[in-house]
């Protein structure tokens, strides 16, 4: 039996339907989520969110955020998410060397910080993105057009 | 104008829709937390005698847009008057809220420009990470947000609302015996910022939509009084011209007569 998925974040809703099986970046690691969960609710660190229907995986970048499980039904309230589809792998390529020269560059804690989490975040763009070469995937958002 | 302004107003309207769900399940979540934690102990719940007070005013970048800007602005003065005796700090979106405020003497402790041209959520989350670590560092007392919600293409209210220390919600949600991870505490910790990022960014997106609304019925009300003054000068000009008219008339009525006699 699939559960009910539904991902959201601040702009809109990235992705809403029925799903099998989700792996989550958790605060304490790898989260893996089958159907009739029981009731959860944890911080998502940035990271890689895997979602699989039928046969199908998908990823989705996301930069943090909460993940939410009641009564067979998943609830990802995301900072930002995005498919592999749309991501651009120059871009985030950019964005992570810009965050490196931020950290060698620091100047005060919070900088460093910052520039830590912006890292993390290019990171896991550019991993997702990088799946899109590597493993056949299907797009979530267009999954959900059908 | 008023055609452009009512498309952009249905798409700001689309991303205030858009937004909602995110809201429903934050205030759902925080709710649920709220039942578990003791927010005493949070920083972003600390209420303390108001010394200093910051507002955040939220207006448009352009005008032609009829009362909206003046009237929250006049709203926030009026605000203003209750806090006398602390010491104030305004946050201005928008050019025409500082433009206002420094018209009149106020100093403005910092100002988000061009921040309507490209609307996105990082905008707003960037004016909030500011208040709040200021707040929590208790350089600020309270933060109130004002800005023009959005009721109707008619009405755009100015609204006043306390961005911090945050009031918790009262009301109960369905219990379930849920795991927390990690405890809810820290859940709650991380929770609250973004909780007031996302009003910001309400703010902004009620804002905006507002903002085309009342500009599109500024540019309504324009086209209909130039369609008035228009019959109407049209109707004097053809007075005059009859009056002319008449007058030639009589000259000649009369030059006639003498030529008879």
């Amino acid at each position: 039996m699939p559960m009910q998925l539904q991902i959201i974040t601040a702009e809109r809703e990235v992705f809403s339907g029925e799903v099998d099986a989700l792996v989550a970046p958790g605060v304490a690691g790898q989260l893996g989520i089958l159907p009739n969960h029981a009731p959860l609710m944890t911080v998502l660190e940035p990271g890689e969110l895997l979602v699989r229907t039928g046969g199908d995986d998908s990823y989705l970048a996301l930069s943090g955020g909460y993940l939410e499980v009641l009564g067979n039904q998943v609830i990802v309230l995301a900072d930002a998410a995005e498919d592999v589809d749309e991501i651009d792998e120059a871009r985030a390529q950019e964005a992570l060397a810009r965050a490196q020269e931020r950290i060698s560059s620091r100047e005060t804690d919070i900088e460093l910080e910052q520039a830590v989490a912006s890292l993390r975040r290019a990171q896991v763009r550019v991993t997702v993105a990088r799946r899109r070469r590597s493993t056949p995937h299907r797009s979530l958002s267009r999954q959900a057009q059908q | 104008m008023q055609m452009v302004a009512a498309a952009k107003m249905r798409r700001a309207q689309d991303a205030i829709a858009a937004a909602r769900p995110y809201a429903q399940r934050l205030d759902r979540l925080l709710k649920q937390l709220h039942q578990s934690v003791d927010t005493q102990e949070q920083p972003l719940f600390a209420e303390r005698a108001v010394q200093r007070v910051a507002l955040v005013v939220v207006t448009s970048d352009r005008g032609l847009c009829g009362g909206f800007n003046s009237n929250l602005c006049r709203r926030v003065q009026a605000e203003l008057g209750e806090y006398a005796d602390a010491e104030v700090e305004l946050i201005t979106v928008g050019r025409k809220g500082r433009d206002f405020f420094n018209a009149r003497g106020y100093t403005i402790a910092s100002h988000h420009a061009d921040v309507f041209s490209r609307l996105e959520f990082a905008r707003a989350t960037a004016i909030a990470q500011d208040l709040t670590r200021r707040f929590a560092a208790a350089e600020t007392d309270r933060v109130l947000l004002c800005y023009s919600e959005f009721v109707s293409v008619a009405a755009q209210v100015p609204v006043v609302s306390q961005l911090l220390p945050i009031v918790p919600e009262e009301g109960a949600v369905e219990a379930a015996d849920y795991t927390f991870e990690p405890g809810p505490e820290q859940l709650l910790e991380t929770l609250v910022p973004r909780q007031v990022n996302f009003q910001i960014w309400r703010a902004l997106l009620e804002s905006n939509a507002g903002f085309f609304a009342a500009q599109m019925t500024a540019m309504d009300n324009a086209t209909k009084n130039a369609g008035d003054l228009i019959e109407e000068l049209t109707r004097e000009v053809n007075k005059e011209r009859q009056a002319s008219i008449t007058l030639e008339l009589m000259d000649i009525i009369g030059g006639a007569e003498a030529v008879a006699q």
